[in-house]
């Protein structure tokens, strides 16, 4: 088979929405934007456990209590597919930890906030899941196989943790003062890095192109971003509350809300290194990948001597 | 606030005081709550993802039979004097560390993995035979949580019981550590089969009798260690208390943080 | 400078791209596992996805754990992957073609009466 042929083949495929399976020819590129988005997104689920099962233990209710370590283990459940999908490339999970704590992979820099009060459990759930839901939704369809199937999945247990979160905020509405300053002052900090988390505008997205091309992104970050504004500005007024946006006005002309400028430059601060929980988080995660090193180590030998001792059965 | 203030203090304090059966149901459920409290800590901690997903289930399965029992307690306290407004949150939320009647094993620290997993299988093969012996209970509504909870157990156990194996015949350093977890814990292994006085009074309608589980646990006891190359410590487990509300200085650290927003905003609702 | 941006990317670091297996299988990873669960109404065990286990009866806790939290299904399956051979995917058209103008074999071929119910 002639190289050339393969690509158009490839290409063949997408355009024909016939998904990309493992063993299937791939240009090289297209692999590694897959394992670098994937591992991404793995590494997003992870580290997106810290903020909120920071709260399991001063959950306010028994109810609630539950529902959050339901929800954190969700994440780690994400993470666990997202990783397996990314493997499927080539590339091993202890790997892609490597990456992780050596700072070289990235993850959503959402998770690089600190979550103060409880309502910021609320906040997570509508607007940190919200958005996240509103980019996964076109990801079930991404061209690579184990890709879109891990998102699906991920995507149908996603919808609990939003409509938690806002069922949180609402209660918190409905509370005392100090609830519903405490629910405001949520949505004020985590407003802004929430639409934040489309990433950069078009404009600056050089290589969004041929990721459309190839199907593994589906909509652009603005076009996402709109949608989201768009929803939450109207979702926000069941909570009798605000976002911290004086220029959010619905534009007729349009069909949208306008909003405000994004504070770009805490956008790439954060994701370089410098936002108020980076380093934290990272320690967390290596702290627990180190400490574990040897339970995994002995799981490992025992796992080989039980082999050793069972002999093989011979087939007589 | 035009709220009334919701307290423990009082009124409920002492229809609990009244009732063993009452005491012996907030037991069952500050075992569980604060055992699935220090599990619920390692979530998002654990030593591989896998195994984050294991612990975190077993915490939300001690959550929700605390929740068991402390929606029975609270219905049947509030059955005596219905002015009181008493749900699951009151019991576990409002009481303080002399209030709290859980296994003094249940309260102290997680450690390392080691002596997490050995905690775990102290207090599960514990609660696998109490259960069974529970489901024959003569008060039906006590026997519905036994049996509901026992299909938890047997996991909780057995997953448990293969990692304590697992370390104990895994490498030199785990086994070493789990020597070091069974020193740290043996102490406050005996304090389950030591009667409390709620538990004399009401051993015939809970049909437990924890001389008969002792002989029980005794025997898993043998079988795993031996397969975990654990001698059993001959050494008496003499470390009691916390069934009659006297605990180790780590309780009253549990329950600033977990009851932080129920003091620090009195009457809110969550 | 050529940043690329996708959901959930935000380019390359300083230290370069995360994007590429540089070594072999880290020796002390455990084992993959592929996972197989039959659900309460389902005849087949139906493929899951993977996780990581030191051993089998490990991998079935794990399983129950990770992929029937919701409880999706009543019995599980694992192998590990390295005992999976699957088909060549180019080959799929020799492979499969031939099965597709066997359309008697979909209970769609059968035109029947619409009044015939629950068949």
């Amino acid at each position: 088979m002639q190289w050339e042929s393969s690509e158009a083949r490839f290409q063949e495929k997408i355009d024909q929405e016939i998904k990309i399976e493992p063993k299937d020819w791939m240009p090289e590129k297209y692999r590694q934007t897959l394992i670098r988005q994937i591992s991404q997104h793995a590494h997003s689920e992870c580290v997106g456990m810290l903020p909120e099962a920071n709260w399991i233990t001063r959950a306010p209710s028994l109810r609630r209590k539950a529902i959050l370590i339901a929800k954190v283990q969700d994440e780690a459940g994400h993470g666990l597919y997202l990783y397996s999908a990314a493997e499927t490339l080539g590339i091993s999970r202890d790997e892609m930890y490597d990456q992780l704590h050596s700072g070289k992979a990235k993850y959503s820099s959402i998770f690089n906030y600190p979550t103060l009060t409880w309502a910021d459990m609320g906040a997570i759930g509508w607007l940190v899941d919200g958005a996240a839901i509103m980019n996964q939704v076109p990801l079930c369809r991404t061209s690579y196989g184990p890709y879109a199937r891990a998102m699906v999945r991920i995507c149908k247990e996603e919808s609990f943790h939003q409509r938690q979160g806002f069922e949180l905020l609402l209660h918190l509405s409905k509370g005392n003062e100090a609830q519903r300053r405490m629910c405001q002052d949520a949505i004020n900090r985590w407003w802004w890095p929430s639409i934040m988390m489309f990433g950069p505008t078009d404009d600056a997205s050089p290589n969004t192109q041929q990721s459309m091309k190839w199907k593994i992104k589906r909509f652009t970050n603005d076009e996402l971003r709109q949608k989201f504004i768009d929803v939450c500005a109207e979702q926000v007024k069941f909570l009798g509350m605000t976002l911290p946006d004086p220029d959010l006005k619905w534009n007729e002309e349009r069909g949208h809300y306008d909003f405000g400028t994004i504070n770009w430059e805490e956008f790439w601060q954060v994701i370089g290194g410098n936002g108020p929980c980076n380093q934290q988080r990272l320690d967390t995660r290596k702290k627990a990948w180190e400490e574990g090193a040897w339970v995994r180590e002995a799981a490992a030998a025992y796992a080989e001597k039980k082999k050793a001792r069972t002999p093989v059965q011979q087939i007589a | 606030m035009s709220q009334t203030m919701i307290q423990y203090e009082g009124k409920i304090a002492q229809i609990v005081q009244e009732d063993p059966m009452l005491q012996f149901l907030l037991y069952a459920g500050d075992n569980a709550l604060i055992t699935g409290h220090r599990c619920s800590e390692w979530c998002g901690h654990g030593p591989i993802l896998e195994q984050d997903i294991a612990i975190s289930n077993i915490a939300l399965d001690y959550i929700g039979a605390a929740r068991n029992f402390y929606q029975l307690a609270a219905t049947r306290i509030q059955a005596k004097d219905p002015s009181l407004e008493v749900t699951e949150d009151t019991l576990a939320y409002l009481r303080d560390a002399w209030d709290f009647k859980n296994l003094l094993i249940a309260e102290l620290p997680n450690g390392d993995w080691a002596q997490t997993t050995i905690r775990v299988y102290f207090i599960s093969s514990f609660q696998w035979l109490f259960y069974q012996q529970l489901t024959q209970s003569s008060d039906a509504d006590v026997a519905a949580i036994a049996e509901k909870t026992l299909k938890e157990v047997k996991y909780h156990l057995r997953w448990s019981r293969e990692w304590v194996i697992r370390l104990g015949d895994g490498t030199e350093e785990s086994a070493k550590r789990l020597r070091q977890a069974l020193t740290f814990l043996w102490p406050f292994t005996g304090e389950a089969f030591k009667e409390a006085s709620y538990e004399t009074a009401t051993s015939s309608a809970t049909t437990i009798q924890l001389a008969k589980l002792h002989e029980l646990w005794k025997q898993e006891l043998q079988e795993v260690f031996a397969e975990a190359g654990l001698e059993v410590p001959t050494q008496q487990a003499f470390q009691s208390g916390g069934k009659t509300g006297k605990h180790t200085e780590y309780l009253g650290y549990i329950l600033a943080e977990m009851q932080f927003l129920q003091r620090a905003y009195p009457g809110a609702s969550w | 400078m050529i940043r690329k941006f996708y959901y959930g990317d935000y380019g390359e670091s300083k230290h370069g791209a995360a994007d590429i297996s540089t070594t072999n299988q880290n020796k002390h990873e455990w084992p993959l596992w592929e996972v197989f669960i039959r659900s309460k109404q389902g005849l087949d065990h139906k493929h899951a996805g993977s996780l990581h286990a030191a051993d089998a009866a490990m991998a079935i806790e794990n399983a129950r754990d990770v992929y029937t939290r919701r409880q999706e299904g009543v019995s599980i399956w694992v192998v590990e992957s390295k005992h999976i051979h699957a088909s060549n995917p180019d080959e799929a058209g020799s492979f499969y073609d031939p099965a597709s103008d066997k359309v008697y074999r979909h209970p769609t071929f059968y035109d029947l009466p619409d009044e015939l119910q629950y068949m």
